[in-house]
């Protein structure tokens, strides 16, 4: 054997051991090359008659977490030449074959006669979750961080490795379902539990607990190849089959409004897998797996989701020459919801979080809420005692600006307000001295004209969190005219701290993600407006893919903050830069019935002390007019939900707001839940064509106003047969 | 095309489809030989001129498998000559029996023909039969599949109809159907069903509940809630029908058709054949029809088939004196009186299987005798027949008597 990926160890009693161990790499993973060398090792010990059985494990501190994702753009791009070359049905064939590979590779593991056993040292993942699913034994390590798990949803794909068709045999339908639906990581001893391996032991134990299995006669035969095998579930035809699959059907869509064909084939895969012998099954799989290989939504998935993510949190728009900042003290100013979400994820990542408010009463207040949220933590089991007390311990509350010496960094969430937020400023800079940063957590005020306050404004930029900030994972961070590198440098180095994920914007009214929210729930008005049943405006935009109607979106962020922004942009820009209808909509919620959103429990929604929220049955009366609901053309609410936001976001880079189409991608998915399976907001364009899209806004525009009207980019984008990646990709790269 | 007329109709009595029912210890073959043997006996008819036997069964396996209608052909002693076919489109069966003997007839090719159902739903069990479209995600997604209670929830939501309502509804069906018994209203065409030594088992329709009232069904809890929020079909109506915030659930046992063991069979024939056999044709078959209706809701097929069947019998909809509704679910018939602007003194006048029961693979031949005896005994001319049907289909008939 040519091994070079694997160490292959045989002791003396015959027993083997395969070490993956790939050198270069901090972590292994599955590529061309390690199919082949497993092959090889497969096919060695099936026919060495001295070897006994082979124990799989890692000489990494994990496991692997799967496959090279960008291995599979490559097979798709090989698609595309054969379809040229050798026509549509050959090329699928083909791709089929390719794509089966390493199913094929590990049924032969599971089916060589010896015993395999995956000796699990740590996070163990996708498709290398599947090389242990193929094992015949599997033991995971005892240890905090050993995770197994099969995520490749998250990315719009599925386990296509045998990793539905196993998993479906080991346990009951329902639960099979859920996990590949949710592709969660899962603790060592879940794992035990939901029998995805056969034991727990310490780390150093594991290899010679799987040595002992092989020792002591363990099988190379698996469950589902034995002649007694029973579905967990039975079959799918039977009484057990009815309780399960109607619902799953359901629930599918309920979870995913059938957007999203991985999950959808995962119940393919899994309903016409269990009815038939496994080999056959895995043929199935894998035809589907092709098939999901080739969808644009996983495409559009991996690459922002996986691929453009990864760069972003690695520093992609970091200035290189900057060297890292050691961030020690951040100083927070204002410890209302915003502030205090942040002391909270700043001492979570082991930052000192110096709280700030205008009296001590107010600063504690802050940090109550911190305790409130770690608390919970601890209840669920996420966090332990001890990792309460150590973050509570490093959020210091003040209500003297002096307190703040030391810090590098300070974020300021005060009011928003700009003399209020300049007096913060000139206080923080006096006390910070020169050097230190000073960032605003501003949502709407241009960081520019911020930054006249401070006597640094080199050390001066926006860093703009999403609420709340504890779970939201974008931050914007904002370059002023005069933003300094160091500054852009220190503001990445500490959203990657707090391991969130930064987008760069250029300083704009609204930024970046808010314009494109702002439109968003516009659009909701003017459909309320036109006659639209208030819940079908609701569920359509659901359907759209967004994770929130736009009337309870405006619930969350308030009726009246809306009113604010809009009634801000009529008198800075003039009437015609707003939509009057939206205003006097606006104004009838806000002024006459005092319905300002969720915090007063009276909205778009009325919001009961106790069950769920149900629409305010008054918005019938400020309908100017009622359309017939069944003649409401879905697929047009839909359209008009994503372009208007495609095309907010197709301006911000037009006017230089956003230089990167994958800042725009990421930030629409993260920062405001844009239909994940289109890639975000660009990528949703670069799907359809600039050209189709242009199409789309201008019959748009026809119907429903100036607000579809497309900008110059798209149509030059449209005659040039031109991508947004392929247009800027480059040069945001270049210029980073 | 030739004419094809009614000579005859009859059917056991519903048995309540559980164990405790007084048909549960009958087979679905004794159920089905018990109306042909009756057709048979009554009419004196000589079997010889039987061409074909189709019934109708929603759930044709184990002992209702492999084409019953063959069987019971044979244990009823039509003679071996008289073949038979089991048919299944869910709900409709038996009233598509009756329309495929009808054009079996009408296509010249067959004189003489039974169509009829039978279902032993306490014995053989509803959904015994499997089927793809609930679990293969393949049908399933696509047509929005739901569990026909949360359809007919979804179209009390979308069509305004209360728990008031519906509940009154059920109560006047059961009214109805009790004064229609205590008349003797449809003694004429019931076969009793008897045991091996002709000891009656069952002579009566065994599932209704004269003294319902608002008050007895206003305890009931909605049967469909529970499922249709935690089985995910709540959520599948809502994306089929957006206009609707949540679905309301007003529909529970009372207020739907019960599960009932039964079976029913008509006797359908050309002229020529009436004058082999010596009868008078009670009525003819004007027209019928099928339709494919939109999945999600499910249930409202009767609304488009009506409409489709109307416009082939060059009718409208006042000309017709008597409507049979399936009483699946009480707001399948409210959205077919709203949709139509009908007069409730016009349907289901006898009441329907809320009251009665609903024999899957039977009902339609049941309730297509139910409006013929009707009509004669009011002094009317023209029945519309129809029912909803699983996956969203409707089939009507229109009868004329003669």
């Amino acid at each position: 054997m040519n091994l070079i990926n694997f160490r292959f160890e045989l002791d003396a009693d015959g027993i083997a051991l395969l070490t993956w161990d790939m050198a270069g790499r901090s972590m292994n993973v599955i590529t061309p090359q390690v199919i082949d060398e497993l092959e090889q090792v497969i096919d060695h010990v099936g026919a060495e008659a001295a070897i006994t059985g082979c124990v799989i494990t890692s000489g990494k501190q994990t496991f692997s977490g799967g496959a090279d994702l960008s291995m599979l753009g490559a097979a798709a791009a090989d698609y595309q030449t054969a379809r040229q070359e050798k026509g549509e049905e050959e090329a699928a064939r083909l791709f089929f074959e390719s794509a089966r590979r390493l199913s094929l590779v590990y049924r032969k593991l599971e089916t060589c006669g010896k015993p395999f056993a995956a000796a699990i040292n740590g996070v163990c993942l996708g498709g290398a979750f599947e090389l242990a699913l193929a094992c015949h034994y599997r033991v995971v390590a005892d240890d905090d961080k050993a995770r197994v798990g099969l995520p490749e949803i998250k990315v719009g794909l599925f386990p296509g490795a045998g990793g539905t068709q196993r998993v479906a045999r080991l346990m009951h339908t329902g639960d099979a379902l859920q996990m590949l639906f949710k592709g969660e990581q899962i603790r060592p001893k879940a794992a035990k539990t939901m029998n995805l391996v056969h034991d727990v032991a310490p780390l150093g134990e594991i290899v010679g607990k799987a040595k002992a299995w092989i020792a002591a006669g363990g099988k190379g035969v698996a469950p589902w190849d034995e002649n007694t095998f029973k579905l967990p579930s039975g079959k799918v035809f039977s009484p057990a089959g009815m309780m399960v699959w109607p619902a799953a059907n359901a629930i599918y869509r309920r979870e995913t409004h059938d957007n999203y064909p991985a999950a959808k084939a995962i119940l393919h895969a899994v309903y016409e897998g269990l009815q038939l012998p496994m080999d056959l099954a895995l043929r199935v799989e894998a035809r589907w797996f092709a098939k999901i290989l080739r969808s644009p939504e996983a495409a559009a998935m991996i690459r922002t989701l996986f691929v453009s993510m990864g760069e972003l949190n690695k520093g992609a728009r970091r200035p290189a020459h900057v060297s890292p900042a050691a961030i020690k003290r951040v100083g927070i100013l204002g410890a209302g919801f915003m502030g205090a979400g942040i002391a909270y994820v700043t001492a979570g990542a082991g930052m000192e979080g110096v709280l700030i408010d205008r009296d001590q009463a107010s600063a504690d207040k802050g940090k109550a809420f911190c305790d409130q949220l770690i608390s919970s933590q601890v209840l669920k089991g996420r966090a332990k005692g001890a990792d309460k007390e150590a973050l509570l311990g490093r959020i210091k509350t003040s209500a003297d600006y002096n307190d703040l010496a030391g810090a590098e960094l300070v974020i300021e969430a005060v009011f928003e307000d700009r003399t209020v937020k300049a007096e913060a400023t000139r206080k923080a800079r006096a006390a910070i001295g020169p050097d230190a940063i000073f960032a605003s957590n501003t949502s709407t005020l241009p960081i520019g004209s911020l930054a006249e306050a401070d006597s640094a404004p080199e050390n001066f930029i926006g860093v703009h969190f999403f609420s709340p900030v504890e779970k939201m994972l974008l931050v914007e961070v904002i370059l002023g005219a005069k933003t300094g590198d160091r500054a852009l440098a220190t503001a990445l180095d500490y959203v990657r701290a707090i391991k969130k994920t930064p987008i760069v914007v250029n300083d704009a009214r609204g930024f970046f993600a808010n314009r494109c929210v702002g439109n968003y729930i516009r659009e909701g008005h003017l459909m309320l407006l036109e006659g639209a049943p208030p819940a079908m405006i609701e569920n359509i935009a659901k359907m759209a893919g967004m994770p929130v109607g736009p009337l309870a979106l405006n619930d969350e962020v308030g009726l009246d903050l809306a009113l604010k922004i809009l009634e801000a942009t009529k008198q800075d820009l003039g009437g015609a830069a707003i939509d009057l209808n939206q205003e006097r909509l606006l104004k009838g919620l806000v002024v006459e019935h005092g319905r300002l959103g969720r915090k007063n429990g009276k909205g778009f929604y009325d919001y009961p002390s106790q069950g769920a929220k149900s629409l305010w049955p008054g918005l019938a009366a400020l309908q100017p007019t009622k359309c017939d609901p069944d003649a409401i053309d879905i697929a047009e609410f839909k359209h008009r939900f994503l372009v208007v936001q495609a095309l907010e976001a197709a301006r911000a880079i037009e006017e230089g707001v956003v230089t990167d189409p994958r800042e725009a991608d990421v930030g629409s998915i993260i920062g405001f839940g844009f239909a994940p399976f289109t890639g975000g907001v660009l990528s949703y364009i670069d799907g359809m064509g600039a050209a189709n899209f242009v199409v789309l806004c201008d019959r748009l525009r026809q119907t429903y106003g100036e607000r579809f009207s497309p900008p110059q980019i798209l149509i030059d984008m449209a005659k040039a047969h031109e991508t947004f990646y392929g247009r800027f990709l480059d040069e945001a790269r270049r210029v980073a | 095309m030739a004419e094809a007329f009614i000579y005859d109709h009859v059917r056991t009595p519903r048995g309540r489809g559980k164990s405790d029912g007084a048909l549960h210890e009958v087979s679905s073959l004794g159920l089905a030989t018990t109306v042909l043997r009756a057709i048979k006996d009554r009419g004196d008819l000589d079997t010889a001129l039987v061409d074909d036997v189709i019934l109708g069964c929603v759930d044709p396996v184990g002992e209702a498998g492999g084409d019953i209608a063959r069987a019971a052909a044979l244990t009823a002693d039509y003679g071996d000559h008289v073949p038979g076919v089991q048919i299944n489109r869910f709900c409709a069966s038996g009233l598509d029996a009756v329309n495929f003997a009808a054009a079996q007839v009408m296509a010249g090719q067959h004189e003489l023909t039974i169509g009829g159902g039978v279902e032993s739903m306490s014995r053989v069990g509803l959904g015994a039969s499997g089927g793809a479209w609930p679990v293969d995600p393949a049908i399933a997604i696509k047509s929005y599949f739901m569990p026909q209670g949360v359809s007919a929830d979804l179209i009390a939501t979308k069509y305004g109809f209360s728990r008031d309502d519906v509940d009154a509804y059920a109560v006047l069906s059961q009214q109805r159907a009790a004064a229609a018994w205590s008349k003797g209203y449809f003694t004429q065409s019931l076969a009793p069903v008897r045991d091996v030594n002709g000891v009656t088992l069952l002579d009566r329709d065994e599932h209704m509940r004269p003294s319902t009232d608002m008050q007895s069904l206003a305890a009931l809890k909605p049967a469909f809630a529970m499922m249709g929020e935690q089985g995910g079909f709540d959520a599948v109506a809502i994306d089929a029908h957006p206009d609707i915030e949540r679905v309301v659930h007003v529909h529970h046992a009372g207020n739907s058709s019960g599960i009932v063991d039964g079976a029913g069979a008509v006797l359908v024939g050309s002229a020529e054949a009436g004058r082999s056999i010596e009868k008078k044709p009670r009525a003819k078959i004007r027209a019928f029809a099928n339709i494919g209706s939109e999945p999600a809701m499910m249930l409202t097929g009767p609304v488009d088939v009506t409409k489709k069947v109307l416009a082939r019998a060059g009718m409208n909809i006042g000309d017709i004196d008597l409507f049979e509704v399936n009483e699946a679910f009480a707001s399948v018939v409210l959205r077919y009186l709203q949709a139509f602007d009908l007069d409730v003194e016009k349907l289901n006048v006898n009441g329907g299987a809320i009251a009665m029961g609903h024999p899957l693979g039977a009902t339609g031949a049941m309730l297509l005798g139910t409006a013929l005896d009707e009509l004669e005994r009011s002094g009317k001319t023209t029945a519309l027949i129809t029912l909803c049907i699983g996956a969203g289909m409707g089939t009507a008939t229109i009868i004329e008597r003669v």
